[in-house]
């Protein structure tokens, strides 16, 4: 299957204070369109900075990164949010829900930046809610859901707009077992289900077992391994 | 869901740290509105003055007289089209504490120099053809209940014995700002009594009151007018109407001018309330940002995000500062001892300075956390644990 993601020779380097910090080292990465891509390492290795860098949030200090035929790099901060706005669904680890907004409205967020109109927004929303399973929690606050269905509130706003690339950054890094198992369980229907490309930052071997290619970073490096 | 929906929401987030922000703005916005009341009432005698009258008085004080006879040499001045005379009269009616303007004037030439006090040509004529008759303004005949064909009673003080008018007139001002407590009587009815109680005293003015045909000769006229007397037992200082008013509230400059000062800290002070707020709920809202971001909200969007709630709160305590205003100021006028400020109305400029203000605030508030939230790194943002 062709490559949606395609990195090459990406460098990432921090200043703090005077010193220069490298956090990712001439990485080189194909993810093609339909994998589940767990990225794991033990902390500081990178993992997080190649997510981001994936999604747009963070720029390379040198490298290319190609996502379906754009260079993400060269785009400005303006095309860059839209860009994200078409094509990323983001996953927190801590939900990141707005607390005064219902999980319908939460939903419903990344919707505002199309042309939609409001009675699509809402089949759109309420679509995506029922894909979580929460169809009947829609009109509930954050404050009044668990941390398994925050997260999945969280997944139905990353499906709304029905982006092609989902990073997940720890998505089960703050809930129980059962509830981590659902999340995962949701992930790998949008994965084999829905055709969506996901790309997952996790400590946790068992969540790592659901990808179907897992990358192990070590000290920025990038070190290949392909399971079963 | 919409925009405004979202900054409406985010608004009233802290409910009580939002509502006491709101308190606070509404307070000063009373506060505010309150002292540019006073410095109108102050300077309403100035705001109402003509600039083509000009104002004669006694070069060394205004409580000393002028002679009668200057009449006619200052009607002989060319550029000057009329010429009337008043004698602050002082008093009591009722008792002391009742306080309103009472002149003494020149009938056939009162109105025509004030048209800002409005009269029928019957009650003009009426008043001009009886001797004690007086005229006065709607407010103080509100006041007092006084209606066409009242006798009104007074004490004298500047001029002893007792003294009795009939109301033949009420006049109503031409604008808000025009004085509608003031009395007026004859002039000759005054000067009667002097010639039988106290010769020395009588033909005397209290001050001239010269219509001039060109405002911007007034310099010229005014000189004209000074330089006729020089020289004299009672020399003259003319000046226009404006001057000679403002004459009286400079001598409360400073205060006026501290009260001004005050009135401006106190939409530094709304600034402050509001800035800190603002600066309070961004820094919470970090994260929040750094997820709008992500999501692909922009620059534009954030700043319709956080000008809107710092708008919304800055409008919402002026337009309730402003609503809470009006009662205010009327219940503070009714403390006042009757007649202290003829004329203590809000005017429309203070309601548009207080509403302008609050909307610049509102902005001016907004900068600070615009500007974090606009060049705070997404990845940073995600990372912020407050």
């Amino acid at each position: 299957m062709s490559a949606i993601i395609t990195i090459s020779h990406l460098t990432k380097t921090y200043k703090r204070d005077k010193q220069e910090i490298t956090v990712l080292k001439d990485v080189s990465l194909d993810i093609a369109q339909g994998d589940f891509v767990a990225l794991m390492g033990p902390s500081g290795s990178g993992k997080t900075t190649l997510l981001n860098i994936i999604a747009g949030i963070d720029r390379p200090t040198n490298g290319e990164v190609m996502i379906d035929g754009t260079n993400i790099g060269v785009l400005s901060e303006t095309e860059l949010a839209k860009w994200r706005s078409r094509h990323i669904g983001f996953i927190f680890q801590f939900y990141n829900l707005i607390p005064v907004l219902t999980a319908f409205e939460n939903v419903e967020l990344p919707l505002m930046l199309t042309p939609l109109s409001k009675s699509e927004r809402r089949r759109q929303v309420e679509l995506a809610l029922s894909v979580v399973g929460l169809a009947d929690r829609m009109d509930h606050y954050p404050k009044q859901l668990s941390g398994g269905q925050e997260q999945r509130v969280a997944i139905a706003r990353a499906i709304a707009s029905d982006p092609d690339i989902f990073v997940a950054d720890e998505p089960t890094g703050d809930l129980d077992r059962v509830s981590a198992e659902e999340i995962l369980t949701l992930l790998e229907r949008l994965n084999k289900e829905f055709g969506k490309t996901i790309v997952m930052v996790t400590h946790d071997p068992q969540a790592a077992h659901r990808a179907n290619i897992v990358h192990h970073l070590e000290k920025g490096d990038l070190i290949p391994q392909v399971p079963s | 869901m919409s925009m405004t929906k979202l900054i409406i929401k985010n608004s009233f987030r802290h409910t009580l740290r939002v509502l006491l922000t709101i308190v606070g703005i509404s307070v000063a916005v009373i506060a505010f509105g309150m002292l540019r009341t006073v410095v109108t009432a102050w300077n309403a005698g100035v705001a109402a003055s003509s600039p083509n009258r000009l104002v004669v008085r006694q070069a060394v004080s205004f409580i000393f007289p002028l002679p009668y006879a200057y009449k006619e040499k200052i009607a002989g001045i060319p550029g000057v089209t009329s010429v009337s005379w008043l004698n602050w009269f002082g008093g009591t009616y009722i008792d002391k504490d009742q306080f309103f303007a009472r002149q003494a004037c020149d009938p056939e030439t009162i109105f025509t120099l004030y048209p800002e006090f409005r009269l029928t040509s019957s009650e003009i004529s009426a008043f001009r053809s009886e001797r004690n008759a007086c005229i006065v303004g709607i407010e103080t005949a509100k006041r007092y209940g006084l209606k066409v064909g009242d006798i009104m009673n007074m004490e004298g003080d500047i001029y002893p014995g007792s003294w009795q008018f009939t109301v033949r007139g009420i006049y109503t001002p031409r604008s808000k700002t025009d004085d509608a407590t003031q009395m007026f009587f004859h002039w000759e009815y005054l000067n009667e009594r002097m010639k039988q109680d106290d010769a020395s005293r009588a033909d005397q003015v209290g001050y001239y009151v010269v219509k001039i045909d060109d405002a911007s000769k007034s310099a010229v006229i005014s000189q004209k007018i000074d330089e006729l007397f020089k020289n004299s037992p009672a020399e003259t200082k003319t000046e226009t109407e404006g001057q000679f008013q403002q004459g009286f509230v400079s001598s409360s400059g400073a205060i006026i001018g501290a009260i001004n000062i005050m009135s401006y800290l106190i939409i530094g002070i709304i600034l402050l309330v509001l800035c800190n707020t603002m600066i309070m709920t961004s820094r919470e809202r970090t994260r929040e940002y750094a997820v709008l971001k992500s999501l692909g909200f922009t620059g534009g969007h954030l700043f319709a995000f956080i000008a809107g709630e710092a708008l919304t709160i800055s409008l919402l305590g002026a337009g309730i500062g402003i609503a809470l205003l009006i009662p205010i100021v009327q219940g503070f006028e009714s403390l006042l001892p009757r007649g202290w400020f003829p004329v203590f109305i809000i005017e429309s400029s203070t309601y548009v300075l207080a509403g302008s203000s609050a909307l610049i605030v509102g902005i001016i508030a907004a900068i600070i956390p615009l500007y974090r939230a606009l060049t705070m790194r997404i990845v940073d943002g995600l990372r912020f644990t407050g």
